[in-house]
């Protein structure tokens, strides 16, 4: 791995600082998703700030790496991300959902840093493999990252776009699924089963890694290897915990959608050591 | 007799001869490259062109992607499933982020013939022009159909080009071709015949017949759906008794909903819609569907003489 020690441990600085930034905007909006917010932090993180190619003073830039999250509900992620990389200034993720604000409940395009809106589930790995075909036709080295979720697996788009991405090629295209295992109406299993998943992945054809989603290593590791994989798209399936970082919402269904008031916010922050 | 001539053979070339001059135009299609005839840019660019299978929601959420890269994507399906089967991948995909995506759907209306209802778009225009960004166009005839492929490729932002299955009688005299400006190809006092697609032809018939009854009607080809020519409307509600709006789809949601919409609010008048009333399509030969839809030139002459009485 070409990380040293402390390159991992300021990651995981990162993404705490991240999971704070999550608490406290969607406390602030007093709505949103904070469960999958947390459960993709570490990825998010990741991606941000050991993997992309970007320019935030030029975000069109024309080789950047390209992220989409196809699960826009967990935007809070994303924006703290995008707001600590310097896309936009961090007092914009008070005004998330607000109106007129730049941060939108969901993703939108005038927001710098995002590629294209999202949040209706399924059709973000579609945009994505669009980007990826336009950069073998431009004959672009950048790579594309996906982040898609588990409930949202149960979109037969996402079927489609899996079967287009592995029939192009496209080893640009990196997807990454956070399992959670968690969906509004309760666990992926009893709502609509979509294991066995990472089979599911192989058989459509990609080059399929399974990792604890939530350990940086594991998660640079595998962005990593994406890298080595010539002629199909490659797969992360990450084992991620809900609600991760924050003990009261790990694993727990009703804080999908569902802001933590005042006090579950201090008592988040503080267990974050974000207070 | 006209000359007849298919709108998708046209579209075909056109795309071919747009591809030469842009490289930056990429062609989508959902396994109907031959029907839809992308074939013809398929076969000269290759690369640029990109087959999706039978997958529409992939096909128009994908042609996003490549849009946001700088790309002027056309994606062309029958008009039923480009826009039906993947209406919110167009919502939500490409409108919302008024991406360069031109849906130029072929087989659209009744006069698809013997495929039946399920094949027979019939309210197309009205699922997509109810969407912020959309622009529309529904050419009436062949060299107009060049003509809108032309517009959508020039103007950004999203568009809707629907055109026919089968082959339509070329309208002679329209004139010059603006995106968003109708075309008025005839005039007269008594009433305004507003009609797209191939309806225009029909109602130029109807005009005619009329006249020989001695009623003078206007006659106007609004190609362009949305943005609406509304100054065309207000006028020809203006300086006729009455308006009859002619399209080859459903009566709600389309032109004749549109028209109605611009005179209720602007100069109320007498609008009578010819278009299919609420049914879903059949097999059958175009030209008999079209009679049993109450869709020819003797259903709008009837529609005319309601108005004029």
């Amino acid at each position: 791995m070409p990380y040293t020690e402390k390159q991992v441990q300021e990651l995981k600085e990162r993404s705490r600082k991240i999971r704070g930034e999550i608490i406290e905007m969607l406390c602030l909006a007093n709505s949103g998703h904070p469960g999958g917010s947390l459960s993709s932090a570490d990825i998010v993180t990741a991606l941000y700030f050991a993997k992309l190619r970007y320019n935030p003073q030029k975000p069109f830039w024309p080789d950047r790496d390209r992220f989409h999250m196809s699960k826009g509900h967990c935007c809070p992620a994303w924006y703290a991300a995008l707001a600590e990389a310097g896309f936009f200034p961090k007092e914009e993720l008070k005004d998330l959902r607000k109106l007129g604000a730049l941060l939108q409940g969901h993703p939108d395009r005038t927001i710098p840093g995002v590629e294209a809106a999202s949040g209706s589930l399924g059709q973000g790995l579609s945009v994505s493999l669009g980007i990826a075909l336009a950069g073998k036709l431009d004959k672009k080295d950048y790579r594309v990252y996906c982040l898609i979720g588990d409930g949202e697996s149960q979109e037969g788009n996402i079927w489609e776009a899996a079967m287009a991405a592995a029939h192009y090629k496209c080893d640009n295209l990196c997807a990454i699924l956070d399992q959670n295992g968690l969906q509004i109406d309760g666990k992926v299993s009893d709502v609509m089963n979509i294991e066995p998943v990472a089979d599911k992945w192989t058989a459509f054809g990609w080059h399929t890694i399974e990792i604890d989603g939530n350990n940086m290593e594991e998660i640079l590791s595998a962005l990593d290897k994406a890298e080595t994989i010539k002629n199909k798209p490659t797969m992360i399936v990450a084992h991620t915990v809900k609600g991760k970082g924050v003990s009261f919402m790990e694993n727990v269904c009703s804080f999908h959608g569902c802001a933590p008031t005042k006090e579950e916010a201090q008592k988040a922050l503080k267990e974050l050591g974000c207070d | 007799m006209a000359e007849q001539l298919n709108q998708r053979d046209i579209y075909g070339k056109t795309l071919a001869e747009l591809g030469r001059s842009d490289s930056n135009i990429v062609v989508l299609d959902a396994d109907l490259s031959g029907s839809t005839k992308t074939s013809v840019f398929a076969k000269e660019f290759p690369e640029r062109f990109f087959d999706f299978g039978i997958a529409e929601q992939n096909m128009l959420a994908a042609a996003s992607g490549l849009a946001s890269c700088g790309k002027t994507v056309f994606a062309s399906s029958f008009a039923m499933f480009a826009t039906g089967r993947a209406w919110e991948q167009i919502r939500n995909g490409v409108a919302y982020n008024k991406f360069d995506v031109k849906i130029v759907a072929t087989h659209a209306g009744i006069t698809v013939g013997p495929d039946g209802a399920s094949h027979q778009a019939l309210e197309d225009i009205a699922i997509l022009r109810v969407i912020p960004n959309m622009s529309i166009i529904v050419p009436c005839d062949g060299p107009q159909a060049r003509e809108a492929v032309i517009a959508a490729a020039g103007n950004k932002g999203p568009f809707y080009v629907r055109i026919a299955r089968c082959k339509v009688p070329t309208v002679e005299n329209k004139g010059e071709f603006k995106f968003g400006k109708a075309q008025v190809l005839r005039r007269g006092k008594d009433a305004a015949i507003i009609a797209c697609g191939i309806m225009v032809s029909q109602a130029l018939t109807a005009a005619d017949n009329l006249a020989a009854k001695g009623i003078e009607v206007s006659v106007i080809n609004m190609h362009t759906i949305k943005p609406l020519d509304t100054a065309a409307v207000i006028d020809a509600a203006g300086s006729t008794k009455g308006i009859v709006v002619c399209e080859e789809h459903s009566i709600y949601g389309g032109l004749g909903s549109a028209v109605c919409e611009v005179v209720a609010e602007n100069h109320p008048a007498k609008v009578l819609r010819v278009g299919v009333k609420n049914r879903f399509g059949q097999s059958g030969e175009p030209d008999e569907l079209l009679k049993e839809y109450n869709l020819t030139s003797q259903d709008i002459e009837k529609a005319v003489s309601a108005i004029v009485v």
